[in-house]
């Protein structure tokens, strides 16, 4: 336990800054989250493991010297195009099925990922340099290296030009049909199959680009995939689906926390806070649902 | 009990009893057989027979792993230096010192994770559906992480359990976790068995096909589903005792708290030999050991590549596990009584 965060206003700056830009990361993958779940019916539990994989192309490129923020291009280009082939294989099988066969067929995704993962690029934590260079706010006290402020920005511009496209396009329109009325969008001469793999696929890309993002600015690990599935599934949870402003809001807030979590706790602690606030959220969704539920008997 | 049954019980036990001594180079491999078996069956009664899909179970497992192991040391020895020695033979247990010790850790490791059961079952049985399963999900790898942080128990550097005593025999050692594995595999299938014909199970199974309705109908489903619960707890929490002696050395994240093993492990199985039955997680862990330890070591590295195409496929093409497609194929056997124009429709039917 360390307080030291309390008594040093700087370090909370930092925390919150570091936990602002971080999150904006997680809101990210947590909108590609929302957006599968919400239309597909489906737990990705292979989410983080997109994530790292995107993380992996950007260090790809680092190794044969093309500078890594080009991944954020390249990943997603690659990476939906192996979701839809996910969805061609695995998912498609699943998407009317139990829930839990969907969870149970993607935690098998999950393991099958990190274990290429760790044959491809070793267990070694990596990161790709982007040479952006740091700068230094409030007296030199706070730290704020610019590849932060450069995946922020990069992460805001992919999910404000989403929501444009989800808005205006055809296919946009089409997903957001199937998500309110599979049947009803059927009828109406919706292909649903196109659109769930193109869902899928694009979930994939989002969190190619996360992944790239990630690889900048932290680091990367082939193991390292759960938590970010769990954090992107707690951020939906608390915004509710379909809540962009929410998703945003609330990724924030959960990079804060864990921020000071770090702080406070100590590093080691910090995935185990990350899980055991999962469970502490959902368990208090529980008793607020039992309220209302008690209220309307 | 009819006789045929007695007959294959009787088989069995006597198999159980006589193995170790046909494939005296097989004692650890059967061992941890029967722990798989007691896992499998108990995680079976909540995902078969409940419908509570839970990841968490391993949460007891592992519970029960550093439990015992720490009553063992703890009672005679400190608990901290022993860790921070790591293994090397400052304390050594006298035969006496290691069996009492055992034996109050396996009370305790089965005990206290069945506590732990019943005061978290409250808020957590009441998620349903996928935010039970990711709840669970979450409660095991939390464990898991938090336990490897805490230093008293070993944190990162792991836990190495109390090395079995010299009480003369090379052979001791295989027998002794052989045999309190079998009588673990034997107690758990009595527990289940007289379970699964009273109408407690009648309960569970009214929870797994509708809740709502359940209560209407004045069950107090909750309190059946943290019994429930408990019982699964408490012998997971006995298993992950015995594994953790077998094994002899306990990490966190990669023994104790295995959620990408372990932990994946147990549902597998369930679901491999059929969820929902007596029998389907027994076949089903019995199958999915003899498959692992035989092709395990050809895949060489790739094992958890093969583990989680093996996870995809069972779970997409065999959903309803080996009891199931026999069910489906010879419904008589199960005491189903199926009309001749039944069949020869759905016959025509597919």
């Amino acid at each position: 336990m360390d307080f030291m965060v309390f008594q040093y206003p700087m370090i909370t700056v930092q925390a919150c800054l570091d936990g602002i830009l971080l999150g904006i990361l997680f809101a990210l993958i947590a909108y590609g989250m929302a957006l599968q779940w919400g239309v597909m019916n489906i737990i990705n539990i292979a989410q983080g493991d997109l994530v790292i994989l995107g993380g992996y192309i950007a260090y790809f490129m680092y190794l044969y010297g093309i500078h890594p923020a080009w991944g954020v291009i390249v990943a997603p280009v690659i990476m939906y195009f192996l979701g839809v082939l996910i969805y061609k294989l695995v998912i498609n099988k699943v998407v009317d099925r139990d829930l839990f066969i969907s969870i149970l067929a993607t935690f098998g995704i999950s393991i099958l990922f990190m274990q290429l993962m760790n044959f491809a690029f070793g267990a070694d934590v990596v990161l790709a340099n982007s040479d952006y260079g740091t700068t230094m706010l409030f007296n030199n006290n706070v730290v704020l290296p610019n590849s932060k402020l450069f995946s922020a920005f990069i992460s805001i511009l992919f999910a404000i030009c989403l929501v444009i496209y989800m808005k205006k396009s055809k296919l946009g329109r089409a997903i957001r049909a199937t998500a309110q009325n599979a049947r009803a969008a059927k009828i109406l001469g919706v292909d649903t199959e196109k659109v769930y793999a193109a869902t899928f696929g694009i979930n994939a890309a989002l969190c190619g680009v996360a992944g790239a993002l990630i690889s900048i600015t932290f680091t990367i690990h082939p193991y390292m995939g759960l938590p970010y599935t769990i954090r992107s599934f707690m951020i939906v949870i608390v915004a509710g689906l379909g809540n962009l402003p929410g998703v945003a809001m609330s990724g924030m807030g959960l990079g804060v926390f864990e921020e000071f979590a770090d702080y406070i706790l100590g590093t080691e602690f910090r995935i185990g806070s990350v899980f055991l606030l999962l469970v502490l959220i959902l368990v208090y969704r529980r008793f607020k649902l039992s309220r209302k539920r008690e209220y309307l008997k | 009990m009819n006789k045929n049954n007695l007959i294959l019980y009787s088989g069995i036990l006597i198999f159980g009893l006589a193995a170790p001594f046909l494939f005296p180079a097989f004692k650890v491999q059967l061992s941890i057989l029967c722990v798989l078996i007691v896992l499998a069956t108990t995680w079976n009664i909540q995902g078969g027979e409940m419908g509570y899909n839970s990841f968490g179970n391993i949460l007891f497992y592992g519970l029960g792993m550093y439990l015992c192991a720490s009553v063992q040391v703890g009672m005679f020895f400190p608990l901290a230096e022993w860790t921070e020695s790591g293994g090397e033979k400052t304390f050594v247990h006298t035969p006496a010192q290691f069996f009492q010790g055992m034996a109050v850790g396996l009370v305790v490791a089965a005990i206290v994770p069945t506590i732990i059961a019943g005061l978290i079952g409250y808020s957590i049985l009441g998620l349903r559906g996928h935010y039970f399963a990711i709840c669970t999900l979450g409660l095991g790898v939390a464990a898991g992480e938090i336990s490897g942080g805490i230093e008293i128990i070993g944190a990162g550097q792991g836990f190495t359990t109390p090395p079995f005593p010299d009480v003369g025999s090379l052979e001791a050692r295989g027998e002794f976790f052989y045999f309190l594995s079998l009588f673990t595999l034997i107690l758990t299938f009595i527990a289940v068995r007289s379970i699964y014909s009273t109408r407690f199970k009648l309960i569970l199974n009214a929870i797994r096909d509708n809740e709502d309705k359940a209560e209407a109908m004045g069950i107090e489903t909750m309190k059946y589903k943290i019994i429930g619960w408990m019982i699964s707890a408490f012998f997971c929490g006995l298993a992950g005792g015995i594994m953790g002696g077998l094994v002899g050395y306990i990490d966190s994240t990669d023994v104790a708290f295995d959620g990408r093993e372990m932990g994946v492990f147990m549902v597998l199985m369930a679901i491999l030999g059929g969820k929902g039955t007596l029998w389907g997680p027994i076949i089903g862990a019995t199958i999915f050991h003899i498959f692992k330890e035989g092709f395990w070591t050809f895949f060489l590295g790739w094992q958890y590549v093969a583990l989680g195409v093996l996870i995809v496929v069972i779970v997409i093409y065999f959903p309803e596990g080996i009891m199931g497609w026999l069910r489906e194929k010879y419904p008589e056997r199960f005491g189903e009584v199926v009309d001749e124009k039944d069949r020869k429709a759905q016959v025509e039917l597919k």
